[in-house]
């Protein structure tokens, strides 16, 4: 079953980036952070369409892998993938970006990591599917491309041309 | 994907994959020791415990400083203070250790074979830490991955191990790396040094001829003399040594090309190795040193992941 059409997408990916700029505008002292593994196909779209707004220079972009930072190492073997952060978050508004909002532990794992690189002034979230019913901590996003109302028993997955052929969001049975 | 072995007893019983598992995920953890904060939560409620059975420092301090770096508890065993010194056996200590709620075990050992002996007998995953004459697998770990990180890839590269072979385990674990992952492998040293079955037993090259070894590969891999190891004088003095064997700037300095100089430490300057050719620019020493722990890290984190749920 599909949740986002390919049709869909690009709106989508174009209003979260509006939505971003209308909070921040010009991103004054603003960095957006993307969520290691799936979530860099996110914002690297967003970013791509955050350039078509802004001067290249005003779009601080990075990527954080949040690996060693889960509680559930003794579960499940996860592996890490490249952390590139080379800029200050210090006194910054960092916008993490992921696709999907589930039991809020991947995003909680990544308040960890980014407290590492420093101390943000504010930390706001942006993700493409808010499964809400399903949240396991008080966790909340404050941009959301699509919120599910119900809880699914269906597996959410965001397929991305780049890497899975085809840009969209389906439902799969788990 | 995983380690396909609970425990890191030899990089003989490693497959490249694993190999190549490790060498990545210390990449990432080296990058989190360029953090502001560098230490991560990863391995937290883990216990880990360094038995050293041998004298170390810059292995015992790589060790803990990487489970530190993890977040781990650890607790460090030296002999010397030990009940060991009243004659306790090895598995005895090790069962009282692990009655205490321990996962994992660091164990340096003088007995080739120890580690292996001990996991045979406990569930704990154990990492050797060097074992007699056998194997220093996390030593020829960080050295695979310094010669990466210099040079770019291990396959193809051309590796002279040079000095003390015989008494040498990370010339033996460096040779079992090299050659899975593809690696030209040479040895370089005295005749008294250098076992007669390793060339057919590990289908390697063999040299005498020091200038001809460094003038053949890209990377000299310099061993320690192990005078501790030596029951009898195998060659007639350290100065002789030096002479015949010793990579000083002369002998480098005659090379077409530049050679990147290794050496897992402690350096005995004026030896093996002169002063001005492991201060030099070529000389990636301290790097290895420093990627030691991101080595470890990786094992460490990779080896906990495989035990079971608690």
């Amino acid at each position: 079953m599909t949740l986002i059409s390919e049709q869909q997408l690009p709106s989508i990916i174009k209003r979260l980036a509006h939505q971003i700029l209308e909070t921040y505008p010009g991103l004054t002292n603003a960095v957006i952070v993307g969520l290691q593994p799936r979530g860099i196909f996110l914002s690297d779209r967003i970013v791509a369409a955050l350039h078509q707004e802004l001067p290249a220079d005003q779009v601080v972009y990075g990527k954080l892998d949040i690996t060693f930072y889960r509680d559930d190492i003794r579960r499940e073997l996860h592996l890490a993938t490249q952390t590139d952060l080379p800029f200050s978050i210090e006194g910054k508004t960092v916008i993490l970006i992921d696709d999907v909002l589930f039991t809020g532990r991947t995003i909680r794992a990544a308040l960890d990591a980014l407290l590492a690189f420093g101390r943000p002034s504010k930390v706001s979230l942006c993700v493409l599917v808010d499964r809400k019913p399903s949240r396991e901590l008080p966790i909340q996003p404050d941009f959301t491309g699509k919120e599910m109302i119900d809880a699914s028993p269906y597996k959410v997955k965001v397929r991305w041309k780049e890497n899975d052929g085809v840009d969209d969001v389906i439902l799969l049975v788990d | 994907m995983a380690l396909t072995t609970k425990h890191l007893l030899g990089i003989k019983d490693l497959t490249q994959e694993d190999i190549q598992l490790i060498l990545s995920t210390a990449t990432q953890f080296k990058e989190v020791l360029q953090r502001p904060v560098k230490k991560v939560p990863t391995l937290r409620d883990v216990t880990i415990v360094n038995l050293f059975y041998e004298n170390s420092t810059r292995t015992r301090i790589s060790f803990e400083l990487a489970e530190k770096r993890l977040s781990a508890d650890v607790v460090n065993f030296t002999v010397s203070n030990s009940s060991a010194a009243k004659g306790e056996t090895l598995l005895d200590t090790v069962n009282n250790i692990l009655s205490m709620k321990v996962d994992m075990v660091v164990m340096r050992h003088s007995a080739s074979g120890a580690p292996h002996y001990l996991a045979k007998h406990i569930d704990a995953a154990i990492i050797n830490a060097g074992d007699g004459i056998n194997e220093h697998p996390t030593q020829a770990l960080l050295d695979a991955f310094s010669m990466q990180e210099k040079l770019g890839q291990l396959a193809g590269l051309k590796v002279a191990i040079i000095g003390d072979i015989m008494h040498s385990r990370v010339a033996l674990s460096n040779i079992y790396l090299l050659k899975k992952m593809g690696a030209e492998v040479m040895v370089s040293g005295p005749p008294t040094l250098i076992p007669t079955y390793l060339q057919e037993a590990m289908d390697i090259k063999v040299e005498y001829n020091i200038d001809k070894a460094l003038a053949w590969c890209d990377v000299a891999n310099v061993l320690r003399i192990q005078l501790e190891r030596q029951n009898q004088p195998l060659f007639s003095s350290l100065r002789e040594y030096n002479m015949a064997y010793g990579i000083t700037k002369q002998r480098l300095d005659k090379l077409s090309k530049d050679i990147v100089i290794m050496h897992p430490g402690p350096i005995n300057r004026g030896v093996e190795i002169d002063s001005d050719v492991a201060d030099s620019a070529h000389s990636i020493i301290l790097d290895q040193v420093e990627n030691g722990v991101a080595v470890r890290m990786s094992c460490l984190y990779l080896l906990t992941g495989r035990t079971n749920p608690a």
